[in-house]
């Protein structure tokens, strides 16, 4: 233990860290005079006046300087001593691991299914609804697009930054066949979901001859080519003000309303909008989990391997004669309609879509979402996207923040700061994200994870 | 069905046997006015060579010869600028559809059991799932975060893709894939002994020492049931006592499975324990053909090796008989 302990910081250490302390407080004090040093103000005859906020710069100058200097001080030979410090050799997982991974699943499956009741339970009817729907219903969503983008970007090495584009075709395919031609939720969820396949297959294409980079730039720019031409096609779209009345999925033909026919009726029940909620939360959990059933029972077949083999060598791939391109176009296409159908349930949850909710954005969130979970890995993705999207909604539930910043402080507007935030985190510590093994996809002994420092990222 | 089956459940190349005597008579592959130019630069001009049905034919030459675009335009990853390259397996009457295939500008020929392909015609995949000419690479390329036997049904993969009703059949698990995906496994487990990695089937195959993922490289390629094995400088990065012990293991594959074997190699202490036939190449163009002895005496071969100036080639050449 006694090599373990710190050694005293010498004196040569201490004005070491000083004088790195001082040029950091100096660059800080450079950068921050202008933007915080100086604020101008509008004064009552519409004059701008400078003021200064000497203080406010001390603070943060201060709290740069002494920050660099106790890293410098501490945690710089802290760090330096453990990555000197021999690492254990055996990867082998400790048996509580070993025994946790196989309850994992199944307790994650008794949460989510029993989630309603205990919310239900927790805070009653009414406010069981917003437990429900922005929790269970929202996360929920995201969890089944970040499976779907597994396959195309963890399974199959394409980076696709333009994901968001299959959802809104999913939704616009639901939101427009249902409006227009009144077919129903369950008719229309898997041609929506086809149709969104079929733009994958539409996209692969062209971009198929593509690598890492250049892929990732044309996914994008696919993804803004459908929000834009939704933007664009008034007729057929209505512009930005969207679409709205869409149909409302109805329980196998009950409709979820008042009315003497509506499914509170029908079984006796007394009218509560909870009910069309609690639908909605099973088949969005139906469907988040067929997506990852699917996902299981493809890593297993020939089509799951040559995946994964792509991502590792595509070059490989085809000198023992496997179609790379039927490969790629049947990952875009897979991935594509699960957010096919996603965007279908979106769109019939919501009752009302418009371009706004297929920006960019979405498309980074759910790619992130499968970056820090670990690329490939379903359990990680869905971590990640329980944070990520609870994250943002727990953010509004923190009212007592106000009362400590004051009525302005919006904690949402935090959101990317706290995500930019945890990527870093992430990427420190996690590089290859939260799940760092890959399992393999069948064993002819004894079942060993790979440690993903050996599995490729894949270059698209 | 059954005899599907037993034919898939007999993972020695028993059922690639061909009557001996046919076997060396045709040639297997036959590379006619190949040039490769690149821009400007000329890597291959007018190259032609034959390789004999069962034999361990090896192309050898200095550095930038043009060995490996050789390879590259034979698999099907460049398209050679001019030239044709044929291969033939099962029976070689088809031989003589050649120039009519040639003509009708198709890729393939079929006579009885006999098979044709103009190699040059084809995308890189096909000609290892149709003309089954399988490849090693000289930077070794495995799936390194895939365990042995994953990289091992890769290999596998159209046969498997098609027992598994391109995905319907194997997701619903009928027997006719979970058949297919048990003699997969098997000729798997067949190759990993062969190549003594039975032990380390679920390691991935980036943990293996160099010796042991090319080893492994070319029992992923003989997976894919090729006639052609082309492999690209097998013994670079290994120490003697591994070099010989990859020679034992060709000699096996030819012997055992009716597997032609096309080689690129430095190490000529392999090339000539192993090699058949030994082709030399110096700056895209043959130099020399003939056996191993021969090459071994051949003064323009050392000329090209050694690096002797035009002249001294010429004088040498007046001096040997």
């Amino acid at each position: 233990m006694a090599v373990e302990a710190s050694p005293p910081a010498s004196r040569v250490d201490i004005v070491r860290a000083l004088r790195e302390g001082a040029i950091a407080g100096l660059i800080a004090f450079g950068l921050f005079l202008p933007l915080i040093g100086f604020k101008t103000v509008q004064n009552i005859r519409n004059e701008i006046v400078l003021e200064t906020r000497w203080p406010l710069l001390a603070a943060f100058v201060a709290i740069i300087a002494g920050g660099r200097f106790l890293h410098s001080l501490l945690l710089a030979p802290w760090l330096e001593r453990r990555a000197l410090r021999p690492r254990p050799a055996a990867v082998q997982p400790a048996p509580w691991q070993t025994e946790l991974r196989r309850w994992i699943v199944p307790f994650a499956l008794g949460v989510v299914i029993t989630y309603p009741m205990f919310a239900l339970s927790l805070v009653g009817f009414q406010g069981a609804v917003k437990w429900i729907d922005n929790f269970g219903v929202q996360i929920l969503i995201y969890v089944m697009l970040g499976w779907g983008l597994n396959i195309v970007v963890g399974l199959a090495g394409l980076l696709d930054l333009g994901y968001v584009a299959f959802y809104a075709v999913g939704a616009y395919s639901y939101a427009l066949l249902a409006k227009n031609f009144g077919l129903s939720f369950w008719m229309l969820l898997p041609l929506a979901g086809t149709l969104a396949a079929f733009w994958g297959i539409l996209l692969g294409f062209p971009v198929l001859r593509l690598r890492g980079d250049y892929l990732a730039i044309v996914t994008l720019a696919f993804g803004e080519i459908i929000r834009i031409v939704l933007i664009n096609w008034v007729p057929v779209t209505n512009g930005y003000a969207g679409i709205t009345g869409i149909p409302r999925p109805t329980f196998f033909g009950i409709p979820f309303n008042a009315n003497e026919d509506g499914f509170a009726a029908r079984f006796g029940l007394e009218f509560s909008p909870i009910y069309r909620t609690l639908f909605l939360y099973y088949v969005i959990l139906a469907l988040a989990l067929l997506t990852a059933a699917i996902t299981v029972r493809l890593r297993r077949l020939p089509i799951g391997r040559a995946w994964e083999a792509l991502r590792e060598d595509e070059i490989a791939c085809r000198s023992l004669g496997i179609n790379t391109t039927n490969t790629k176009l049947t990952a875009f296409a897979m991935g594509g309609m699960f957010a096919g159908f996603a965007g279908s349930f979106f769109a019939a949850r919501q009752g009302f879509i418009s371009p706004e909710s297929f920006t960019f954005m979405e498309s980074a969130v759910v790619v992130a979402m499968v970056v820090l979970g670990g690329m490939g890995s379903l359990i990680g993705v869905a971590i990640a996207a329980i944070v990520m999207i609870g994250g943002t909604e727990i953010m509004r539930e923190l009212d007592f923040l106000k009362q400590i910043f004051g009525n302005d402080f919006e904690p949402t507007q935090y959101r990317m700061l706290l995500f930019g935030f945890a990527m870093v985190l992430i990427m420190i510590w996690r590089p290859r994200g939260l799940i760092t093994t890959r399992d393999p996809s069948l064993v002819l002994k004894e079942r060993k994870a790979i440690s993903k420092s050996l599995v490729d990222e894949g270059h698209g | 069905m059954s005899a599907a089956l037993d034919r898939d459940a007999v993972p020695a190349g028993a059922r690639d046997s061909e009557p001996a005597e046919l076997a060396s008579a045709a040639p297997i592959l036959r590379v006619e006015h190949l040039s490769m130019r690149f821009g400007g630069l000329v890597a291959i001009n007018d190259f032609s060579f034959e390789a004999r049905r069962g034999d361990v034919t090896a192309l050898i030459g200095p550095n930038g010869a043009g060995k490996t675009t050789v390879f590259n335009c034979i698999t099907g990853f460049y398209k050679p600028t001019e030239g044709r390259i044929a291969l033939q397996f099962g029976d070689p009457g088809v031989w003589d559809e050649l120039g009519a295939l040639t003509e009708r500008g198709t890729r393939r020929a079929v006579r009885g059991d006999g098979m044709l392909f103009l190699l040059e015609r084809m995308p890189d995949y096909l000609v290892t799932q149709k003309a089954r000419v399988a490849r090693t690479f000289q930077n070794i390329r495995l799936f390194p975060g895939m365990t042995l036997l994953e990289n091992l049904l890769v290999a596998q993969h159209n046969r498997l893709m098609r027992a598994s009703g391109f995905t319907i059949f194997g997701a619903l698990g009928l027997p006719i894939y979970t058949q297919a995906e048990h003699a997969a496994i098997e000729k798997a487990r067949y190759w990993l002994d062969q190549i003594g990695l039975a032990d380390r089937a679920d390691d991935p195959a980036g943990e293996l020492p160099y010796g042991a993922q090319r080893r492994l490289e070319i029992a992923r390629a003989m997976c894919t049931d090729p006639v052609l094995l082309c492999l690209d400088e097998p013994a670079a990065g290994l120490n003697p006592h591994e070099s010989a012990e990859l020679g034992r293991y060709l000699r096996a594959i030819r012997g055992q499975h009716a597997t032609s074997i096309l080689l690129i190699e430095h190490d000529m202490s392999v090339v000539m324990e192993i090699s058949d036939h030994v082709i030399v190449l110096d700056h895209g163009k043959k130099i020399a053909d003939g056996t191993p002895e021969e090459i071994r005496n051949e003064p323009k071969v050392i000329a090209a090796y050694l690096g002797v100036e035009e002249d001294e080639v010429a004088d040498a050449e007046r001096e040997v008989p």
